[in-house]
């Protein structure tokens, strides 16, 4: 699945996708950031990028945004060179490390902004999309981290775009600003805005991804949507109180592991079913139980811990 | 900063307009930063067009020439080597590249400002040069001087831009001085070259301001020399400077 499915994706149908890699080489010295990496970004779709620091992600962003050249290998936007202007009047972006100037105002860098693109959004839509209403008439410079990302999102959404590049968009957010930033992002991909995302919180791409691409080492490690990703890792996790020790929990069909903290069990199972009916029967004193299914979090551990 | 140029002109024009605008909110904004490129050639005629002057009314013309020309090196080389810099450093510039923004766009702004600064300091030394050193030109002497300090700016955005495009934000001020003050002293900017030591004579070639303040003290009628060569060192000047930074710019970002 990793590499086939990313592979098949060079054939004709790349040539439709808004953004795409193909084969791309990156180093920085001695430093290979990108080594080989098929990425392929379909309209409507909202691809997370994982990985852990250093995997390449910020890279592949900006061999995207024609910032940096491969050393070898395919990159288009929209069928283009992204070092030339035309494919870059079509997309959005929301870099990690960029400052804005510190002295304009809020409602000034999005009316500057908002000229660079054909047919901009309207500077109250904007606003709103991103929820910086309060924000306009003031300078960049006096605002807060999660208040500063907010208006670089903004920024993002202002050209009507129909790819956002976001490198890892809600750090610094409060909960509140992140929920507003994701259910916008639903209602732009639900009109058929394409969305390349990075992210270090998993639940992101849980919530948001109909597509994740796990990157580590400069190779793409697994490439699929978060329920096959989330396949691949163990099928579920038990905790409970129980009389039972975990020793003899070990020797159950079934259990993968078992570990004991603080009076508490922690099992993880293939099947969570069987298991627990077994557990029931057999400690009439069992409590506190709480079973959940592997995430995409346990699958990106282990993927990552296979790589290293 | 190798975009090919797709835009249609009026949609073009505007993004020049108004990036240009915006960048004179900026330095309306920070007038710290500006204050001092206004204040020290006013200075600097004051002590040496009026007070040293005295009586001495060619003193009073000279020293508009040379501070004219000492005058309109700052707004590039400070204005481009620490803006570009502090720009670069902050991740403005790679934002700015990632955008469907020509690269034009940054630098005319830039040069506008630049420009507008030659315009402010040049009404000023103006005022003072007749108010006070009781200089007077025919208008087309004025004019001449405007043009020369206008065409000045150029070569220092170039030379200003490639500080702008290696130097670190902290680096950049200090750089841009030790360009600054010893250039336009060896300019004879400050003492005429003809009260120098011969190898100093022999070596004011080397230094755009020298031509600078060829053309400025021509255009003053303090020198005598004919136009075209100085206008044509600063425009080679420009094209060089502006092609060594533009090729560091494009490789690091």
């Amino acid at each position: 699945m990793t590499r086939n499915a990313s592979t098949s994706a060079t054939d004709a149908s790349v040539a439709a996708a808004p953004a795409m890699l193909h084969a791309v080489r990156k180093t920085y010295g001695a430093q290979r950031a990108l080594d080989g990496v098929d990425l392929r970004l379909a309209r409507g779709q909202l691809l997370a990028l994982l990985g852990p620091n250093g995997a390449g992600k910020s890279t592949a962003i900006a061999l995207l945004l024609g910032l940096t050249r491969a050393d070898a290998g395919t990159v288009r936007l929209f069928g283009a060179d992204p070092q030339t202007l035309a494919p870059r009047r079509r997309i959005g972006v929301m870099l990690q490390n960029s400052a804005l100037p510190d002295t304009l105002r809020v409602g000034e860098l999005l009316r500057m902004t908002a000229n660079y693109y054909p047919r901009p959004r309207a500077l109250a839509e904007c606003a709103e999309l991103a929820g910086i209403g309060d924000l306009l008439p003031r300078p960049y410079g006096k605002l807060s981290g999660g208040e500063q990302r907010r208006v670089q999102f903004a920024l993002a959404l202002c050209g009507r775009p129909e790819v956002m590049f976001l490198d890892e968009p809600t750090v610094g957010m409060d909960i509140a600003a992140r929920e507003r930033l994701w259910a916008t992002l639903r209602a732009l991909v639900g009109e058929g805005c394409a969305v390349l995302l990075t992210t270090h919180y998993l639940e992101e791409a849980e919530a948001l991804a109909d597509r994740v691409v796990v990157l580590a080492q400069g190779c793409v490690l697994a490439a699929g949507s978060v329920e096959e990703l989330r396949a691949r890792s163990a099928g579920a996790r038990i905790r409970c109180r129980s009389a039972l020790d975990a020793d003899t929990l070990r020797a159950w069909p079934g259990v993968q592991s078992c570990a004991c903290a603080a009076g508490v069990l922690t099992l993880s199972v293939r099947e969570p079913e069987p298991v627990l009916r077994r557990l029931l029967a057999e400690d009439a004193t069992l409590g506190a139980l709480e079973v959940r299914r592997a995430g995409l979090a346990e699958a990106f551990a282990e993927l990552t811990r296979e790589a290293a | 900063m190798s975009a090919v140029q797709s835009l249609p002109l009026p949609h073009l024009l505007r993004i020049y307009a108004l990036d240009a605008y915006y960048e004179f909110l900026r330095v309306l904004r920070t007038p710290g930063a500006a204050l001092p490129m206004l204040v020290f050639p006013a200075m600097f005629y004051l002590l040496f067009g009026v007070v040293f002057a005295g009586r001495n009314a060619q003193q009073a013309v000279y020293v508009l020439g040379s501070m004219a020309a000492f005058g309109v090196m700052s707004p590039g080389l400070f204005g481009f080597g620490i803006g570009v810099a502090v720009d670069r450093e902050r991740g403005v510039l790679t934002l700015k590249r990632a955008l469907p923004v020509p690269p034009a766009a940054y630098l005319l702004a830039k040069m506008a400002m630049a420009l507008l600064f030659a315009l402010l300091i040049f009404v000023i030394l103006a005022l003072l040069a007749v108010v006070l050193g009781g200089v007077r030109l025919a208008p087309l002497q004025w004019l001449g001087l405007l043009g020369a300090m206008l065409l000045g700016v150029l070569p220092f955005c170039a030379i200003g831009l490639l500080i702008g495009s290696r130097a670190s934000a902290q680096a950049a001020p200090a750089i841009a001085n030790l360009i600054y003050l010893p250039m336009s002293f060896l300019s004879g900017l400050w003492v005429p070259l003809s009260a120098m030591p011969h190898l100093l004579q022999r070596v004011a070639p080397l230094w755009p301001a020298w031509y600078l303040g060829e053309l400025s003290l021509r255009a003053v009628g303090m020198a005598r020399a004919p136009m075209w060569p100085p206008i044509a060192a600063l425009l080679l000047f420009t094209a060089v400077f502006f092609a060594l930074a533009v090729r560091r710019l494009r490789r690091s970002g």
